[in-house]
């Protein structure tokens, strides 16, 4: 029973030591995001950027990688005139996205990370073309339009600059609340048959699916006769690879990123039958 | 005896016939509602003479359409969560824990049961084959007691978690019935082979055991990596769209990018944590007892038990680097918000436990030197090996960020001391842990020289290499640590660890080679089992409780990444608990698991020891006289 007493001591005291030594750490709570009112009709442009430095801290997760070397694992935008730099990346030869200025650029980084990869912070083994960072108005961070508004907002007025972002609209505000609740807009339900897929992405604003009329691009009524289902497939997911002789490139190239695979296969499914 | 099976047989079937005799008109009897379309669909393909098909494939073709749809992942308010008055997340959080903890217990004891068993089989030495029953003996409560634990975990998610069970059980699907079934199997194994150990004790027979312990292994291994997959899909979730729709099959549900990280970690972990358990069984024995050749014994048993764990701890720290590398790569954030975010300073705690555990198992090691005479010969290394363990030990938990005030800061001329700042940083924490594992291996090392004697010619050679094999590595874990580590940018840095690391392996691996070569056929020095202080005995109790709180601590950090999410970017959780809480909580809650952890083993070895007591028949009044 001594032994018991004494091994048991020994054992619940450790414990207790390991427990105590929490007690000694940072007591920080990570609270989940939570939606912010804003009220737009006294929203006034001071409001908008430190509403943007907020973001950029929490709900936008920035500064998990964006920090200062060596602790970074990404720029240290906040120590750097982005605005300044922005400029700089749009006249660089490795730009290939379609900004015309900074606001566009700050935007554009957000969504679509590896239009720009700064030299050395590329994924690993993609000689800098391809960037590690998340698609910031996607799961899990799902910043809202108004949101990377509001932090476009913060980057250019931390170093003096001027503000060139807008301020929210109400419809804006409506656009937002509409979203589903707890996601974006950028995360609606998938579609279930290839009519509503098409409707989802809008094909029929710009193809004939019944003739070969031209709208902006070619009527696909006999697709299924001239492309095979891997070319449809591949002029869905990269359609500047080959373009139609006298179409521009009009045909949005990001597909590849918003269908499901689903999606994408009932789609290639139904134009591959369409003979004419 | 005949006549009753017979009986018995004979009134069984009649029972049997009456049943069905009373059914059948029963089912008979049912006139059908409706016209004759309805009573004949469910059997589909059934057509009247004379009259037009039937058309009964237009429901089920819709039916089928509808179940093909993809459905998207819940997306529940917070009143969709059952609130019972008191933490639904605590009152899973313990039961989860403990659940895994025996989980964790009894699929690594018949491991190493059977790999004891192979060992005694081969020397032909009983006394391995009645250790390894031994340690199945006293883990055997254990098995209820997992599954009695994991029926409460599923029935509280269940309760708690309705909308997440749900998907759950979408996703995975027929998996569940699979998992269930598994465990008739590893029944059938456990008590086939625990039961059946005299029975099945020499000749081909053995083989036959063996072969069961195998089976038992199998099942238990194969409910664990399903397991396991559940908690892969909800960190880093595949087979469904960005939405949580099901897109892919069962097994591209499973396999997502850290399924295999996880399943060779816990594997690996699990058999350390085993080890460290059934050792603390016999230091509580060998203490308990004054008999010299009972303490001989459960000193043998305890060393085993500690050899086991520590040996399995050593490649740990990779097996856990291998998964945090997976981590970064499926998304740097979770990886981030793991080791450089809010749960950043849980890895000061892992730092003092994963120490608690190298200490306590050299100081073992070198306590048991003392079994041996030719121990002599090593002992004046220990106190090197103990400068390096502490200094780096000091190294390991030195926090980079303090919490200082404004004066502070003005003092220290900044953030970040200029001495331990750079010690606070991973490049400081990987040449630290690194040289913990090499002086460790090396402690072993002695300790296993330690009652041999070199007969081979070439031994000064191979002593020679193998002081420079330690020589190098250090000088190499060192050099690639400053050099990559502060004086290059952060990708060469994690790049220049793995280096490190191969650095560890090759003196471990190469340390196991040399020995087996060079004390082949060595002259043995006699060992005396049980000449031991008793107060080495209390490093093996302090091994399994900083195993089992840095299993909760490493679980609660595992399952935190996933931050506000129940499977990561597809199903929000939006209960009153979806936030991280603060270390002192979850400091609390681990110490609670593991106190309760405590208490059931105490009664998992009580109930074990029952079997060899026997009560003394009372003896009557008159009797005596």
């Amino acid at each position: 029973m001594k032994i018991l007493f004494k091994t048991l001591s020994f054992s619940i005291g450790l414990t207790l030591v390991f427990s105590l030594l929490t007690y000694l750490l940072p007591q920080i709570k990570g609270e989940a995001p939570v939606e912010k009112q804003v009220d737009l009709g006294s929203l006034t442009m001071d409001d908008f950027v430190a509403l943007g430095e907020d973001l950029f801290s929490n709900k936008g997760t920035c500064t998990l990688c964006h920090k200062p070397p060596p602790l970074g694992r990404a720029p240290d935008i906040q120590g750097e005139d982005m605005v300044a730099l922005s400029i700089e990346r749009l006249a660089d030869e490795r730009y290939r996205g379609e900004a015309k200025d900074a606001a566009g650029y700050i935007l554009e980084s957000m969504l679509d990370p590896s239009k720009y990869v700064v030299a050395t912070w590329g994924k690993k083994g993609s000689n800098d073309s391809e960037s590690p960072m998340p698609v910031i108005d996607k799961a899990p961070i799902e910043l809202s339009s108004m949101e990377m508004d509001a932090i476009t907002a913060y980057l250019q007025a931390k170093d003096g600059n001027e503000v060139t972002v807008a301020l929210p609209t109400a419809e804006a505000a409506a656009e937002v609340a509409a979203a589903p609740a707890g996601g974006s807009a950028a995360a609606p339900a998938p579609a279930a048959t290839a009519d509503e897929a098409m409707a989802k992405y809008a094909c029929l604003t710009c193809h004939a699916m019944d003739s070969k009329d031209t709208l902006v691009g070619p009527g696909l009524v006999d697709v299924g006769e001239r492309l095979t289902p891997e070319e449809i497939r591949e002029s869905i997911l990269d359609p500047n690879a080959v373009l139609v002789e006298g179409f521009p490139p009009a045909m949005p190239a990001d597909f590849g990123t918003k269908m499901t695979v689903n999606e994408l296969q009932m789609i290639v499914n139904f134009l591959a039958e369409k003979k004419g | 005896m005949h006549g009753n099976l017979a009986r018995m047989f004979t009134m069984s079937l009649l029972l049997t016939l009456l049943f069905l005799g009373i059914t059948a008109p029963v089912q008979a009897a049912d006139p059908g509602v409706g016209d004759i379309a309805d009573r004949i669909a469910p059997v589909g393909r059934v057509q009247l003479t004379g009259q037009p098909p039937l058309e009964v494939e237009s429901e089920a073709a819709a039916q089928e359409a509808e179940a093909a749809e993809p459905m998207a992942a819940p997306r529940p308010a917070r009143s969709d969560y059952p609130d019972i008055g008191v933490s639904s997340r605590a009152i899973v959080w313990v039961l989860a824990q403990l659940h895994l903890f025996f989980g964790a217990l009894v699929l690594a004891v018949p491991l190493f049961v059977l790999i004891i068993e192979l060992v005694g089989l081969f020397t032909g030495d009983e006394r391995y084959d009645d250790m390894a029953h031994e340690f199945m003996k006293i883990s055997l409560t254990g098995f209820s007691i997992t599954a009695i634990f994991g029926g409460s975990l599923a029935l509280a998610l269940f309760m708690l978690y309705p909308d997440f069970m749900a998907y759950m059980m979408r996703v995975f699907g027929a998996q569940w019935l699979v998992y269930a079934g598994l465990f008739f199997f590893e029944s059938f194994f456990l008590y086939t082979y625990y039961y059946g150990w005299n029975a099945f004790r020499y000749g081909n027979l053995k083989w036959v055991h063996l072969s069961l312990g195998l089976m038992l292994n199998a099942s238990g291994l194969t409910i664990m990596v399903l397991a396991n997959s559940w908690a892969t899909f909800m960190m880093a979730p595949s087979g469904v769209n960005e939405v949580g729709a099901v897109v892919g099959n069962i097994w591209e549900v499973m396999k997502g990018p850290l399924w295999n990280p996880i399943n060779l970690h816990r594997f690996i972990a699990n058999i350390a944590f085993g080890g460290a358990v059934v050792g603390a069984y016999a230091a509580f024995k060998f203490l308990s007892s004054s008999d010299p050749e009972k303490r001989a014994h459960y000193d043998w048993m305890g060393y085993t038990s500690n050899f086991i764990a520590i040996l399995a701890f050593l490649p740990l720290p990779f097996a856990g680097y291998w998964l945090m590398a997976e981590i970064y790569a499926y998304s740097q954030q979770m990886g981030i918000t793991a080791m450089g975010g809010i749960l950043a300073w849980l890895f000061i705690l892992q730092a003092v436990l994963i120490g608690t555990i190298l200490l306590a198992g050299n100081f073992y090691l070198w306590a048991g030197m003392s079994r041996t005479d030719g121990s002599e010969r090593y002992k004046w290394l220990v106190k090197f090996i103990a400068l390096i363990l502490v200094v780096t030990f000091l190294i390991w938990i030195t926090p980079h960020t303090l919490m200082l005030s404004a004066s502070e800061i003005a003092q220290l001329g900044g953030t970040h001391h200029s001495i331990l700042g750079p010690l606070g940083i991973m490049p400081a924490k990987n040449i630290a842990v690194n040289l913990m594992l090499i002086v460790t291996f090396l402690s072993f090392q002695l300790y296993r020289r330690s009652d041999k004697v070199a007969t081979v010619r070439w031994a000064p050679v191979g002593n020679a290499l193998m002081v420079a094999i330690y020589v190098v590595a250090i000088a190499n874990i060192i050099f690639l640590g400053v050099y990559y580590g502060y004086f290059t940018n952060t990708v060469y840095k994690v790049g220049s660890s793995v280096a490190q690391v191969a650095s560890t392996l090759v003196v471990i691996i190469s340390g196991i080679i040399i020995d087996a070569l060079m004390f082949k056929n060595a002259k043995t020095l006699p060992s005396h089992w049980g000449r031991i202080p008793d107060r080495a005995q209390y490093a093996l109790f302090a091994l399994p409780i900083a195993f089992t709180w840095l299993m909760g601590l490493m679980g609660y950090v595992r399952s935190s990444v996933k931050t506000h999410w129940h499977v990561y970017t597809v199903m929000k959780d939006n209960s009153p608990d979806n936030f991280i809480p603060t270390i002192a909580y979850a400091g609390n809650m681990i110490t609670l698991v593991t106190v309760l952890f405590l208490l059931c083993l105490l009664f998992m070895f009580w109930v074990a020891n029952l079997s060899e007591t026997r009560q003394v028949k009372p003896v009557a009044a008159g009797e005596s006289a």
